[in-house]
């Protein structure tokens, strides 16, 4: 067992930490906030997925062998957001109930059809299972890459790809079946 | 009928799936929090070297720390589990690790 870093090594850890911090908090957060729907909750959980991390980073880092820590930082997001909704016996989908709220945060206030189709596209996300819905968050939201985001989520990278490529595909069904059979345009 | 196609739909969540600006408020929030939990356990482990550390300095006070040593250093583990409980552990163990090599280091000296 690796003894706790002490001196020069805990300053240079601290100073390590607040430079993951600093680059991955807007990662940390977007993923909380659309697994949760509402600010303050991702607030909070966006806090806790940090305060963790700072707790083992250490080890995280040691056990890395220098590759970018991203997956390991939304994981613990992605498994403390499975924790918020276990522990609040909330189906995913209620969250985004916020999907108008969340739709109101893009830059399409003036374009009441953009704010639309953002809502329409939020809420056939809020319908896939949680592993497709996850998957397409860190791939859209946060730009992880397939080997990322199989990290993250503890997959292959080849069952990964399948998974995003499943997700779309239903996405799609969804949002035809919302929108009806539709005319020559 | 017009379909959707894969590369409609990533666009689609292109532009809906964009990345949230944390508020203000919780980087500053983050800062303080992680600051106390990192100033805590820097703090614990500062006293002990403070007070232990330096070997030049255990000459005349050795014996007496030798039998003060022992109660003392176990009230300042006490001390230093029940405010570790709220803080990072990462302190606590460099505090029992600095505190174990102290007192081996004073044992050979006094064994000669």
């Amino acid at each position: 067992m690796a003894t706790a870093p002490t001196g020069k090594d805990k300053l240079r850890l601290d100073s390590e930490f607040s430079d993951l911090y600093r680059a991955h908090l807007r990662d940390v957060y977007s993923y909380a906030y659309y697994r949760v729907g509402n600010h303050h909750d991702a607030e909070d959980l966006t806090e806790q997925a940090f305060l963790q991390a700072y707790r083992h980073f250490d080890r995280a880092q040691r056990e890395s062998n220098g590759r970018p820590l991203r997956p390991w930082l939304i994981r613990i997001a992605h498994n403390l957001a499975a924790n918020y909704h276990r522990d609040r016996a909330r189906k995913p989908q209620s969250q985004l109930e916020d999907a108008a709220i969340v739709s109101a945060t893009h830059d399409t206030e003036d374009l009441v059809e953009g704010r639309e189709e953002l809502t329409q596209v939020l809420n056939g996300v809020s319908q896939l299972p949680d592993d497709r819905r996850e998957a397409l968050i860190m791939r859209f939201a946060l730009d992880m890459d397939n080997r990322e985001i199989a990290g993250a989520l503890d997959r292959s990278e080849g069952a990964t790809k399948v998974l995003i490529h499943r997700a779309i595909r239903q996405l799609e069904t969804i949002l035809e079946e919302e929108r009806g059979p539709v005319g020559d345009e | 009928m017009s379909d959707l196609g894969m590369g409609d739909v990533e666009q689609l969540l292109r532009n809906a799936l964009v990345p949230v600006e944390p508020p203000e408020r919780l980087s500053e929030r983050l800062e303080r929090t992680l600051s106390e939990v990192t100033d805590a356990a820097a703090g614990e482990l500062a006293d002990w070297e403070l007070e232990i550390g330096d070997p030049r300095n255990w000459a005349r006070p050795v014996i007496a720390a030798t039998a003060l040593g022992v109660a003392g250093a176990s009230l300042a583990v006490v001390r230093a589990r029940r405010h570790a409980k709220k803080k990072d552990t990462h302190g606590l163990r460099a505090i029992e690790h600095s505190l174990e090599d102290v007192l081996g280091q004073v044992r050979k000296r006094l064994d000669g």
